[in-house]
């Protein structure tokens, strides 16, 4: 066998390597009750939930809660089955956290609090908002 | 006023950019065709002037917009969505480029710059090389076209000159067809950066760059020039390679100064998105040496080339198609032109796959086995490297575009990129780095003459002991990880083969040794990225033990920490404590306290209550009136060790409402040994009103001391006064004004409330607040018969905020490293342009 071929062989056998470590370590997009049996069987890998901030009839988010000392806060969290979920976050509130009309949370359940290593916002960006601030 | 002109001027210069390509490709295209010497000396002029004429309505395009922009032309979408009036003129540059179409724009220039000196430096490549040119010129010009085809209702590219009324639909305009917004939304206070002005025309001249070879290499497979398309092409891409790269470490930069997720490099899909050709780049420009030296790997080099300039329109593809969507932080918004970008990317692919299959039996490849005690042998190991090390970061950057796929299929796949990006792509890069540390370091060996065992024994002896004796004393200092000391060994061992080699090279040619200095650039890096990413330490850490919830046991470490005002904390070492808000005056440099100016009716002007001095040095004298930047406001942050001051630094956050609230941006103290970092992580809001306590009631004489919010205070005289600011007073009534001295921990601070009777009998109370203390005093009522004061107390949470700080160490051996990278390759740019 050449040199080149044990190289060629070498080289394939890393891209398989690198294709499948890729699906070993992807995350995937899942609802609260997907995520909560993945806890209980004991996989604790993190995953994506996509969401919505819970509000009131007069449209005020509820269920927001900061931590004395502001470094911390929790909210609560509606996926896309409306399942409600409280959510820990272990760091400040981002300042433009309660305009964003998506919240994607990364992270785990740990017992039946889901905690958040990641926060990732959706705000209603300029080129979206179709109305001027117009000032004459 | 509505300014038609202008706007009017630049969609005919894009439209003119645009058939001018196509027509100039075509007569090039005819030019390479025909075999008739003087036919095709007519269709080479041809192509010329149309090359020439798309370069000036490039040019056309370029000024117009860049005109609409500077005369603040607010009827102008592109004016009103990226720049306003209150700008720096430094940054109208930036507005240029932050939307699509600019960058489009700022893309298409270079390349017509490019074309332009290739026309006449290449006479023999021109036809079959400028061919390509016109036509990628084509594809471009097509993306800010905004033509819509009529009756199939088809747009086709986004200009950047439509008016603001027929990008928005908003009523007003119902009302008043002609309604110019008085001033814009203003750009991105993130890319109001130094950085920001010449990170994007480096990137692009990059991406530019890449197209020069591609083109070469298309052109010499078309007319089966198999070999000699290498010569013209390396040099190029030698230059490509160190402006691609340059212009990647400047986003680096500018994110470790600007951005507050406390580094340089995040693996966001947008970087990966032109860090994988890069890479692939480097690969090929090894691979082209190689076979200008020793006729092997021109197969590979051919692939290679191809592979660069698909991955930039692959990249292209992914960060202006909006595909990334969730996944990316920062990528383009999306413009409706993924169906372009789509058939840009699959034409040239598609082209580029037949040209090569066609030609492939006929591409001359030399039969000889590789020895392994040859240089080639190392440099194509090191180029296979490359090339799995981007492969790797493109299978999980690809990710958003598999769902895609999937879902046109039927499936619903819920595929999500890996959760903790920056811990999964290090895990795999610095592995692959230490591969290519190794082997560029033996493979330097080679770079002479094919050498035996026994003189690469001899070779090797002195440098890799070297190493071990440097490599020795550092694990002894730092006890690293397993990764960390492959890596350090990898870094030193290839900066000491090749400082081995430079020495070298050095006595014989210095012009020779670009490669050596490159490759001790790359050692360096790579120690640098050690040192600042496997050694930053978080000095802010709280280990206060609070729990995260009551139901839970576990507990949390804090990475953030609380700081009242003038109260110092000690973590890691330092006395860390906060001395208040500053602001930024615009025309000096330096910082000024909230406290030390009185607001005017204009936000963006202010008055200087006392002399304001910074570091020493005056600034303004007291009642100058002065202009600052109004939505930047700086958190003065002092660490010391001990009595040292250790670093000041003024972490900033900006409000833009119309840019989604507020951002931080972190201030860096620089220093030869290790950079601190600091970034405010939440601060209080001014809007909401604080919240004050119960107002209390003291009794009190003048020169009395009392207590107000924990602070002593005294009552120092009372006087009475003829002017309050903002009311006139007739003879009859009285004002008085009490001046209080309030001892705060680094400095007094004066409240002088003032009371008066107007008509004799209304009572008017006028109090007084002392912002960074929390204080709030008011004079209630005067006693004549004991000569005491009744002063009103209010008190309220001081002011605060959350930092994160964070030491980095040896973060310039990185900056230095890149550095000697950029030498070498500016190095053997030259020799390679002068051959």
């Amino acid at each position: 066998m050449k040199k080149t071929h044990i190289i060629a062989i070498l080289v394939i056998a890393s891209a398989i390597a690198i294709i499948v470590s890729t699906a070993g370590d992807a995350s995937s997009y899942v609802t609260f009750d997907q995520a909560y049996q993945m806890a209980t069987v004991g996989n604790s890998s993190s995953i994506h939930v996509v969401g919505a901030l819970k509000k009131d009839q007069q449209g005020e988010i509820t269920g927001l809660e900061k931590s004395p000392d502001n470094l911390s806060f929790s909210f609560i969290l509606l996926d896309e089955n409306n399942k409600e979920q409280k959510v820990y976050y272990n760091e400040p509130m981002p300042p433009d956290f309660t305009r964003s009309e998506k919240v994607v949370v990364i992270g785990g359940y740990r017992g039946n609090l889901f905690v958040a290593d990641k926060i990732l916002l959706k705000c209603p960006s300029k080129y979206q908002e179709k109305k001027l601030n117009a000032k004459v | 006023m509505f300014h038609y002109f202008i706007g009017n001027l630049g969609h005919l210069f894009v439209i003119s950019s645009l058939v001018s390509a196509l027509v100039t490709s075509f007569c090039y295209w005819r030019a390479t065709a025909s075999a008739d010497l003087s036919l095709r000396q007519n269709w080479i002029l041809n192509g010329r002037t149309g090359f020439i004429i798309h370069s000036i309505t490039v040019l056309g395009i370029v000024t117009s917009l860049f005109t609409i922009i500077y005369q603040h032309y607010f009827e102008y979408h592109y004016a009103y969505a990226h720049s306003s009036l209150h700008l720096p003129g430094q940054y109208m540059v930036s507005c240029f480029w932050e939307g699509q179409e600019g960058s489009f724009l700022l893309w298409m220039f270079w390349q017509a710059v490019l074309g332009i000196v290739l026309i006449f430096t290449h006479r023999t490549w021109e036809a079959p090389v400028m061919t390509l040119f016109a036509l990628v010129q084509t594809f471009l010009a097509s993306m800010i076209l905004g033509v819509v085809i009529p009756g199939l209702s088809l747009k086709i590219g986004s200009s950047p000159f439509i008016l603001l009324r027929d990008a928005m639909a908003d009523p007003i305009f119902k009302i008043q067809p002609d309604f110019i917004p008085k001033d814009g939304n203003g750009l991105n206070p993130l890319l109001q950066n130094y950085w920001m002005v010449i990170h994007p025309p480096t990137l692009f001249l990059g991406f530019a760059l890449t197209l020069v070879p591609f083109a070469f290499c298309m052109a010499g497979l078309w007319q089966k020039k198999y070999t000699e398309w290498i010569k013209p092409a390396l040099p190029w891409t030698l230059f490509g390679a160190a402006v691609l790269g340059l212009g990647i470490l400047m986003g680096g930069y500018w994110a470790y100064e600007t951005l507050s997720f406390g580094g340089y490099w995040n693996w966001d899909p947008v970087e990966n998105a032109v860090y994988v050709p890069w890479l692939i780049l480097i690969a090929s420009l090894h691979t082209m040496i190689t076979y200008k030296n020793s006729k092997t790997a021109l197969k590979f080099s051919i692939i290679l080339v191809i592979a660069v300039f698909v991955l930039i329109l692959y990249s292209t593809f992914l960060t202006r198609s909006g595909i990334l969507g969730d996944a990316s932080v920062h990528s383009f918004t999306d413009l409706g032109l993924s169906g372009q970008l789509l058939l840009c990317l699959l034409f040239f692919t598609l082209a580029a796959t037949i040209l090569v299959a066609v030609r492939w039996k006929e591409i001359p490849a030399s039969d000889k086995e590789i020895s392994t005690y040859s240089k080639e042998f190392w440099i194509f190991m090191g180029a296979t490297t490359l090339c799995l090390m981007g492969f790797q970061v493109l299978v999980p950057t690809s990710i958003p575009v598999y769902n895609k796929v999937l879902e046109i299929f039927g499936v619903n796949s819920n595929l999500a990129p890996p959760a903790n990006q920056i811990a999964f792509y290090s895990k795999f890069q610095l592995w692959f780095a230490v591969a290519i540390g190794l082997l560029s370091g033996t493979g330097q060996f080679f770079w002479w003459k094919k050498i035996d065992k026994q003189k690469l024994k001899q070779a090797l002896l002195l440098p890799l002991l070297i190493t071990l004796i440097l490599f020795a004393i550092i694990l002894t200092v730092a006890r690293p990880e397993p990764i960390y000391i492959a890596l350090i060994f990898a870094g030193l061992f290839i900066i000491i083969s090749n400082v081995n080699v430079m020495i070298g090279v050095w006595r014989i040619n210095p012009n020779l040794s670009g490669g050596a200095i490159a490759h001790i650039g790359v050692g360096l890096v790579l120690i640098g990225i050690l040192f600042s990413a496997g050694y930053s330490r978080v000095v802010s850490l709280n280990n206060t033990g609070l729990l995260y919830s009551k139901e839970q046991g576990t507990e949390f470490n804090r990475d953030n920490l609380l700081l009242f005002i003038n109260e110092p904390r000690t973590m890691a070492g330092y006395d860390i404590e906060f001395l208040g808000e500053r602001l930024e005056p615009r025309h000096k440099s330096g910082y000024v306290k909230r406290s030390e100016v009185d607001p005017t009716d204009d936000p963006y002007k202010v008055v200087a209550k006392r002399e304001i001095i910074f570091k020493d040095k005056k600034l303004f004298n007291a009642r100058d009136t002065f202009e600052i930047y109004p939505e930047n406001i700086f958190y003065e942050i002092q660490l010391r060790r001990g009595a040292k001051i250790a670093a000041s630094l003024f972490p900033r956050i900006q409000i833009n409402p119309a840019m989604g609230g507020m951002l931080p941006s972190p201030d860096i103290s620089r220093g030869i040994t290790r950079d601190i970092y600091t970034h405010v992580s939440s601060s209080m809001n001014r809007e909401t009103e604080p919240e004050w306590s119960k107002m209390e009631e003291v009794r009190v004489k003048i020169g009395k001391q009392f207590f107000v919010n924990d602070y002593v205070a005294v009552l120092e005289q009372v006087d009475r006064i003829d002017k309050i600011p903002g009311m006139t007073l007739s003879n009859e009534d009285v004002a008085v004004k009490a001046r209080i001295r309030i001892d705060g921990e680094h400095q007094s601070y004066y409240a002088e409330p003032m009371f008066l009777i107007r008509n004799r009998s209304e009572v008017g109370r006028i109090p007084f607040e002392v912002g960074e203390l929390g204080v709030k005093i008011t004079l209630l009522n005067i006693h004549p018969d004991t000569a005491e004061f009744t002063l009103g107390l209010g008190g309220r949470q001081k002011d605060w905020v959350i930092i994160k700080a964070m030491e980095k160490p040896y973060i310039n051996v990185l900056w230095l490293g890149t550095g000697l990278l950029m030498i070498g390759f500016t190095m053997a740019m030259m020799r390679r342009f002068r051959e």
